[in-house]
């Protein structure tokens, strides 16, 4: 009987990156339908556009690139910049805010580079980054969460909101996020405590954003069962930060926030778990994701105090992403007989 | 006697799969297949690692089961024995256990039917514990015995340890660890007393390198082997030396290679580069333990292997005790033929075995399974996303991603920083990456090109040696040349100035005759005046 010969190993592991992907999915919908509690509709929208123009700009660039279509729109890689970007921009964005962002994600941040696999930033936090710099004004105005919770505001005017753009009494349902009311109202000299009186102030942090932040975690503990991600960064990045605010906060309370409304406010959460732990370009030796994510919640801590920038997971990120091939190379695990990283 | 209390240093990474596929052919015992009824045995000259041994047999000589038919010759060598009695008919080049379909000189041996061992069976060593390590080496070797395992190295030099080295432990695996091999199971099983005797066996030959109180003898043996835990529990504890111990593993692939064994069994790690017997560890199968009571105790050399049969593709698999030769065809035909899934031919298992072209091939010393899978496809390969797991499955704690990444970019240097000569191919990266890369392949082929590089390097070493020794004879032979020349021309002046001298001389001498002649002239003139 005659054979056809390949080579060993003849066995592989049922996963593919699609597969790994969907669980990337799956454990966004629990902080995803949180949000669509607080903010209604608008958290639709972003999700339907941003996905939309992901997997167009995604089918696009495989086309001008000649790359097949199916193997790469299967892996999901692009739905999960898609709607990584979806929720960490401000519900209600416009049409043009998402085109633009995920134009800056994808084309720029991804294909530009070479596609999947070969990217040095996080695409999702380039897109948001680019966003942030060039529209303030729609990034930080968030919407306020009882006045925007599900129902409240009908889906034709969502749509407006959305396709026409400024409706009249749109500025009364925005209010700035609890890190932008904090830092502004300190430049004013009030203390942390005064500002955590303010109608905007749940029990940690902004109203819902407790919630929300829960629910992010829950998907996260479940992607680290799961083995999609390594404890390595969540734990890292939240530790860097809450330390080096505890720190401060015991230093001086009225001037420095307390550790639990960092790691509650903002993209911290949800940066943890599945923004710094994009695997392409975070750190991949186990010292190295440690030193990586500790970077990133460090970086977080100095921008969101004494940088200009209410929030900072997307900018600590991509500084720290610069540091990866570095923490590559110096973070070579000892391999087994031998001393040290190049010795034998 | 003291229960041992022993750590386990448990090697990280590895596979822990759901299923090993091992169920599948444990459920009958060990069929013994003899070499009677077939119609030739293909003995490949050379089976194990090493030089090739010497013919002793010419075409048409009847040989005894057991008859040695080429005897080691070289340093590395052990001798091949005919598997039953019958006819040389012919010595020719046939396909071996290749991928490529090579061929390899091979004895095509005629079973007469008989299994006659004649007087061909080695006088026994009963008092194997009294005998001197050089006879049990010496017996080990002419029995034609190498590492069963799968490296197939002769076992007698492994034993052979060099004089300085102290040893502390000899470990016995029994791991098995790989997917559908049982091989090992079924022989701890079916035999443990033999591999304990053999063990014993190892331990008289080694105790010129042991400790005052003796020799450890580990028997590492994967969890997922109960009944063969017990078989040898038992077996070891009737044999009652306290050397001797039992030594159940976790169950995780590849804990039945030789350096991760070790070191689950010993906290010691053999270092990249470096043998066992450096830390003090000396590492045999199980099969060879049995191999060696077989050579020692009863004289047989190794003419006989279990080998497992198993997979989707063959209808009733198990374990078969095979002379060696038999062509796997016919084993196959034993376990119940081909089913209709039948797609691929591999020998070894499903994560380091090599895949086979056809099934006209003999086995060998180092067919330990047969496994005919349905080889479902492997969707094309994606990019690396660089998500570490194959990071996290590599037991010798390597950066599979950035060894592809810099293999595949072919820069070797980086290759070789980043300990490419330590990885063993066990496959876990391969297996676990979801962009299915073929990561082996990329190494091997790193792997190779290094080499080849090297060799290319040292080439072009030799041959810049060469031509610069060439230049400088060149140059010698001109310089000698020119000396000599010089020499010639020295010699030709001193000759011209000789002649001159000589020339003065003659004329001197001329002169001085003129003058005598004168003189005598003058004086005969004078005389003449004298009246006579």
């Amino acid at each position: 009987m005659i054979f056809g010969t390949k080579t060993s190993p003849y066995m592989h592991a049922p996963q593919g990156v699609g597969q790994v992907m969907a669980q990337v999915i799956y454990a966004l919908v629990p902080g995803t339908l949180v949000l669509l509690w607080f903010f209604g509709w608008g958290v639709v929208t972003n999700l339907l556009l941003g996905l939309g123009f992901a997997l167009l700009l995604e089918a696009l660039m495989l086309k001008l690139r000649q790359r097949p279509l199916l193997p790469f729109l299967t892996d999901y890689s692009a739905v999960v910049t898609g709607w990584l970007l979806a929720v960490a921009l401000p519900p209600y964005s416009p049409w043009w805010l998402l085109l633009i962002a995920m134009v800056f994600a994808l084309v720029i941040g991804k294909h530009l580079y070479g596609g999947l696999g070969y990217n040095p930033f996080n695409p999702a936090m380039v897109g948001y980054a680019a966003v942030l710099v060039s529209f303030p004004i729609e990034m930080t105005s968030w919407p306020t969460p009882e006045l925007t919770s599900i129902g409240q505001i009908s889906l034709t005017d969502s749509l407006q909101q959305v396709f026409l753009g400024g409706t009249s009494h749109w500025d009364g349902l925005t209010q700035a996020t609890t890190l932008d009311t904090i830092k502004t109202h300190l430049r004013l000299g009030e203390t942390v405590s005064q500002i955590n009186q303010g109608q905007a102030f749940g029990w940690i942090a902004g109203h819902g954003w407790e919630w929300v932040s829960l629910a992010w975690l829950a998907g996260g503990l479940w992607l680290i069962y799961q083995k999609i991600i390594s404890w390595h960064i969540p734990v890292a990045l939240m530790a860097a930060l809450a330390g080096i605010a505890l720190i401060f906060w015991l230093i001086n309370p009225h001037s420095y926030s307390s550790p639990l409304f960092h790691l509650v406010s903002g993209a911290t959460v949800l940066g943890a778990f599945f923004i710094a732990t994009d695997p392409v370009s975070a750190s991949t030796t186990p010292v190295g994701k440690l030193l990586y994510a500790g970077g990133i919640g460090c970086f977080t801590y100095i921008i969101r105090v004494w940088g200009n920038y209410p929030d900072a997971i997307a900018f600590a990120v991509l500084i720290m992403n610069m540091a990866v091939p570095l923490l590559d190379t110096y973070t070579q695990p000892r391999v087994y007989g031998t001393k040290g990283r190049f010795g034998s | 006697m003291l229960a041992i209390l022993r750590e386990f240093w448990r090697s990280t990474g590895g596979l822990h799969l759901k299923d090993y596929h091992k169920d599948q052919s444990t459920q009958q015992p060990v069929h013994k297949l003899t070499a009677t009824a077939v119609h030739e045995l293909v003995i490949p000259l050379q089976q194990h690692s090493g030089h090739k041994p010497k013919l002793l047999v010419k075409l048409g000589d009847f040989v005894h089961k057991g008859q040695c038919l080429a005897v080691a010759d070289g340093a590395i060598s052990v001798p091949v024995h005919a598997s039953t009695s019958g006819n040389i008919i012919a010595i020719e080049e046939r396909q071996i256990a290749h991928p490529s379909g090579l061929t390899d000189l091979c004895m095509i041996l005629k079973p007469d039917g008989h299994d006659n061992w004649g007087d061909q069976r080695l006088p026994p060593i009963e008092n194997y514990t009294a005998a001197s390590a050089e006879v049990l080496r010496q017996r080990i070797s002419e029995a034609g015995i190498v590492g069963l395992g799968g490296a197939v190295f002769p076992s007698a030099i492994k034993l052979k340890v060099p004089d300085p080295i102290q040893l502390t432990t000899l470990v016995i695996n029994g791991a098995e660890c790989e997917p559908y091999i049982t091989c090992d199971d079924m022989l701890m099983r079916e035999q443990a007393a033999e591999i304990i005797i053999g063990c014993l066996i190892m331990l008289r030959a080694l105790h010129e390198h042991a400790p005052t109180q003796g020799l450890d003898c580990l028997v590492g043996i994967e969890d997922n082997k109960p009944q063969a835990i017990a078989a040898m529990q038992t077996a070891a504890a009737h044999a009652n030396d306290s050397r001797l111990k039992i030594v159940p593993v976790p169950t995780q692939y590849p804990t039945g290679g030789e350096r991760q064994l070790i070191h689950i069994l010993t906290g010691r790690e053999v270092p990249s580069g470096g043998r066992p017997t450096d830390i003090g560890v000396l590492c045999h199968n199980v099969a060879t333990a049995r191999a060696i009571y077989q050579a020692v105790v009863l004289g047989q050399p190794l003419i006989s292997r279990y080998v497992t049969v198993t997979g989707k593709g063959v209808a009733q698999p198990q374990n078969f005790e095979v002379p060696i030769g038999l062509s796997m065809q016919t084993l196959i035909n034993a376990a119940g033929g081909y089913t209709p899934k039948a797609k691929g031919l591999i020998m070894g298992g499903s994560m380091m075995g090599v895949a086979l072209p056809n099934d006209q091939i003999p086995v060998v010393k180092a067919t330990n399974c047969l496994w005919v899978n349905e080889q479902e496809a492997i969707p094309e390969a994606l990019p690396c996303i660089r998500c570490g797991r194959c990071a996290e499955a590599c037991p010798v704690k390597l950066l599979p991603q950035q060894l592809y990444w810099h293999a595949r970019a072919r820069n070797l240097e980086k290759v070789e920083q980043y300990h490419i000569f330590d990885c063993i191919e066990c496959g876990c990266c391969a297996y676990v990456c979801p962009s299915h890369i073929p990561l082996v392949d990329y190494y091997r082929y790193a792997k190779a090109d290094i080499h080849t590089q090297n060799e290319a390097r040292e080439k072009a070493a030799l041959a810049r040696e060469r031509h610069e020794f060439h230049q400088e004879r060149i140059e010698r032979a001109k310089r000698e040349k020119a000396e000599k020349l010089a020499k010639h021309k020295e010699a030709a002046q001193n000759k011209t100035t000789d002649t001159a001298d000589k020339q003065a001389a003659i004329q001197a001498a001329l002169e001085r005759a003129k003058a005598k002649k004168a003189q005598q002239a003058a004086t005969t003139t004078a005389s003449e005046d004298k009246p006579a």
